[in-house]
């Protein structure tokens, strides 16, 4: 018999990345598939393409051995294909009932069939415990109970091949284990799951069959029985490293950055930082490795003053800046490489010259009593694309018009050219080519051996293990172990990087307190 | 390549201001098409809205006369939008700082002062301010939207003017609800004699150069522009963000205010129910077809005050309703975004040429 779902050299390539590269996959009926993969491999690239997200360029897909057409959410709807998304796509002024029928016709008339629609999410609702009142508004109901929400819908829709992707990360350890639950009544049912995460303990604990994704590529297909966590992460993780490693600090100095307990909230309104402590000297990059979204971006914010620390304490160079906003910090040393250059870094709509003056406008001499310098931004400016090399720009370019490349060298050189004290760097390269790469990399280290005190955050462990001269790792919003840098075992950080404690650290009083 | 790049900025410089010149000259003749009739040819129509606006010296300056308050409320409205906040308030606040220059313009205490014309526009640029600073602060720190508020508090700023005007400051010689007059010291005399154009329109000239100095030049603009540009980085930056955007609604919220001290201080020498047809909402439409320039606000404060002294001719003549004139008006924005959008697909169709593919 045909396997259920069948995907053949799927290709699909983004205007400057090949996000999926002749991707095969083979799932049978009531199969647990987990797709695993660091950030950017082409999961939900690849899952997109099946639920009609995007169409792809080249490729085959085969449901129970025919050859299907997607071309948008409906085709994939009508065969059987329903997708979880990570963020929900639900309106929190209505019913759970007007959620679920949204977008469906009622094939017995016009009017909306409100009561038998409401009947029937009941009898799902109960069938799979999900103890959910089908008049209640989204707004009212926790995360966990708005998720079941959702596979509600595609339960209505009658999938059949399920789509989750990456559905613990909003959820709480008890809720994650009730949603195991509901995945092991899914498969007993004959239900096919497709699961895309990349937490290593999540693949053994619920899943029958992997696919390792990485750069887009297949790295392989194999059975949970077969494999081994650390197999797992050396497929995942173990590329090569193309940059050479930066030399190890010699000079490492006194406290720049003292961070003591500190909590942070995410968007959601859980907590994304839980009780991080750690020390940063001169003259030391301190490198926070971990998969995206476990607090990375929470952390850096409130370092720079961006989000607000509600427990904790931060010093720098002594002084409590816990509750210093960005330009406080700025005139202590503090440069700040944030991870969207676009959206945070720069003001795509202003000149090159004014991108780079920006943080300094109200200081002698590129304002005097409130009025604006032109000559002196500009010729600041001409000194600061010569000495950092930013090619194809000048000063009246707009921040727009550069390349990413050059738009990073524009805050690098912005943020690199007064001597800081302190740099906070979060995912300083992402999405450049690798001459810029070893450009910021390069600065860097340049800093470091300057004297810079340099907090480096990315989830691109090939630059944590370059760059770092200590290694912590963040998992879900806490450091789960220190490792000193340049030397270290990818495949330590990897586990670690999946939520695997390092033997002998693990922090029993953070736990407690989540 | 490198000699199309740098062809490229002027050719856009010179585009801003053909695109709205070609929209507005297209907005008016299809605009003018809806009153054509067996009667009256597009050419007549035309003419006479020509003629009403500049056909003699005292048209012109009657349109000058429109062009002062659409001209300071537009600048108002350029100005927190400049710091990404829609006034739409500029009505409200120029309402209650006329009646509030009216306190003062009547108050015998300052009569014959050279200080009473100064003192009136100031209580009516700190009363349209603070009309505008609780919109402000309630957008900036909690997050309200800006358009319903400002639009709810024209209601409550037009019906406390009829409150006053109706009751406690209402002329006790007049039938209708207004003010007592004016002291002479307190006129915006005509620079003319002959012709109804008075000194607001002076000081509009010196407000559009200051104000565009400001949003420049300054570093205030400078971040008035950063957060209106990009608000989280400018944040980023270091810019006090909740800060600029309750100060962009404070001097939003002048200008608007000096629009009505000006317009009664020059015009009516009184303040009257109903003295604005609306001033504060037209000034949306100035602004947005200057593109926010101070400098372009003022030609397109002239446009729209232009049209609607002409359109008072065309009521005379033809009993063509003033209404007419909104049909132009929304035209013309429509065709000037409309050419925008044409422009813009030339300069890709361009560049694609210029890259060969």
């Amino acid at each position: 018999m045909a396997p259920l779902l069948e995907i053949k050299e799927l290709r699909k390539q983004f205007t400057s990345v090949l996000a999926n590269d002749k991707v095969s996959l083979t799932v049978e009926k009531g199969e647990v598939r987990a797709l695993l993969g660091e950030n950017g491999a082409g999961k939900s690239t690849l899952m997109s393409c099946l639920y009609g997200l995007y169409s792809m360029d080249s490729g085959e897909i085969l449901i129970d051995g025919k050859k299907v057409s997607i071309t948008d959410c409906d085709d994939a709807i009508r065969l059987g294909i329903g997708m979880v998304n990570q963020h929900f796509m639900l309106i929190q002024k209505l019913t759970v009932t007007e959620n679920v029928i949204l977008g469906l016709k009622n094939p017995r008339g016009p009017w909306v069939d409100y009561a038998g629609a409401t009947k029937k999410i009941k009898k799902l609702s109960d069938r799979y415990n999900f103890c959910i009142d089908p008049n209640s508004k989204i707004e009212d109901l926790p995360v966990g109970l708005q998720q079941r929400v959702e596979i509600l819908k595609i339960l209505y829709r009658q999938s059949n091949i399920m789509i989750f992707d990456e559905p613990t990360a909003v959820l709480t350890p008890n809720e994650v284990l009730e949603f195991f639950e509901i995945i092991k009544m899914f498969r007993n049912e004959g239900r096919t799951i497709l699961f895309i995460t990349h937490k290593l303990n999540e693949v053994m604990t619920i899943c029958d069959s992997v696919t390792v994704l990485r750069d887009g590529k297949t790295v392989g297909n194999v059975l949970v029985k077969d494999t081994s966590e650390a197999e797992l992460a050396r497929m995942m993780v173990g590329r090569e490293i193309f940059l050479k490693p930066a030399e190890p600090a010699k000079n490492i100095r006194q406290i720049v950055m003292r961070v003591d307990n500190l909590h942070v909230k995410g968007s959601m309104g859980l907590d994304a930082v839980r009780g991080i402590s750690f020390e940063l000297h001169s003259g030391e990059i301190l490198g926070i490795a971990g998969v995206d979204g476990n607090g990375q971006l929470e952390l850096g914010n409130a370092l720079s003053g961006l989000a607000k620390a509600y427990l904790g304490k931060v010093e720098i160079l002594g002084i409590d800046t816990t509750h210093k906003k960005p330009a406080g910090l700025h005139k202590l040393g503090l440069s700040h490489i944030p991870p969207d250059r676009q959206k945070t870094g720069l003001i795509m709509d202003y000149s090159v010259q004014d991108n780079l003056a920006i943080k300094e406008i109200n200081r002698f001499p590129f304002s005097r009593y409130g009025i604006i310098s032109r000559k002196e931004i500009r010729a600041h400016s001409q000194r600061l694309i010569d000495s950092f090399n930013i090619r194809g720009c000048w000063p009246d370019s707009w921040a727009k018009q550069l390349s990413g490349g050059n738009q990073q060298k524009v805050i690098v050189a912005r943020e690199f050219e007064q001597k800081p004290k302190l740099i906070i760097a979060i995912q300083p390269t992402r999405g450049l080519d690798i001459s810029a790469i070893e450009f910021v990399r390069g600065e860097l280290v340049k800093q470091r051996d300057a004297g810079a005190a340099v907090l480096l955050i990315s989830t691109e462990l090939d630059e944590i293990l370059s760059l770092a001269d200590r290694i912590e790792v963040i998992y879900e919003g806490a450091f789960t172990g220190s490792l000193p840098g340049h030397s270290v075992d990818p495949l330590e950080i990897g586990l670690q990087m999946a939520g695997r404690k390092k033997a002998g650290t693990c922090d029993e009083n953070e736990r407690e307190a989540t | 390549m490198k000699a199309a790049r740098s062809s490229q900025p002027a050719w856009g410089s010179l585009n801003k201001i053909v695109t709205p010149i070609v929209g507005v000259i297209v907005g008016i003749i299809f605009g003018s098409l809806v009153v054509v009739n067996k009667d009256r040819s597009l050419f007549m129509v035309l003419g006479q809205l020509f003629y009403g606006a500049f056909g003699s010296w005292s048209n012109f300056s009657a349109s000058l006369v429109y062009t002062i308050p659409l001209g300071f409320s537009g600048l108002a409205i350029a100005f927190s939008y400049s710091a990404g906040i829609f006034n739409i308030g500029a009505e409200g606040q120029l309402q209650l700082a006329a009646l509030t220059t009216a306190v003062v313009a009547t108050s015998t205490a300052l009569a014959g002062s050279f200080l009473h014309i100064p003192l009136a526009l100031l209580a009516g640029a700190v009363v349209g301010s603070l009309w505008a600073l609780l919109p402000g602060l309630l957008k900036a720190y909690k997050g309200f939207n800006e358009i319903v508020v400002t639009m709810l508090l024209n209601y409550v700023a037009i019906l406390l003017v009829s409150f006053f005007l109706q009751g406690p400051m209402k002329d006790p010689k007049a039938y209708f609800p207004q003010s007592r007059p004016f002291l002479e010291s307190s006129w915006l005399k005509r620079i003319i004699p002959q012709f109804n154009v008075h000194y607001g329109f002076v000081i509009l000239i010196v407000v559009v150069l200051i104000t565009w100095f400001v949003l420049y030049k300054t570093t205030f603009g400078f971040k008035i522009r950063a957060v209106g540009l990009n608000p989280e980085g400018a944040r980023y930056a270091g810019i006090n963000v909740e800060r600029i955007m309750v100060l962009s609604m404070v001097v939003s919220g002048a200008l608007a205010g000096i629009a009505g001290s000006v317009e009664v201080m020059g015009v009516y020498h009184r303040i009257m129910e109903g003295f604005s047809p609306g001033y504060g909402y037209d000034a949306i439409a100035v602004a947005l077809l200057a593109n926010l320039n101070p400098l372009g606000i003022l030609f397109s404060a002239f446009f729209f005050g232009a049209l609607r002294n002409a359109a008072g001719g065309l009521q005379v003549d033809f009993g063509i309703s003033i209404s007419f004139i909104y049909i132009i008006q929304a035209l013309a924005i429509l065709f000037v975004i409309a050419s925008n959008g044409i422009s813009r697909q030339l300069l890709n169709y361009r560049r694609r040429l210029h890259h060969g593919n």
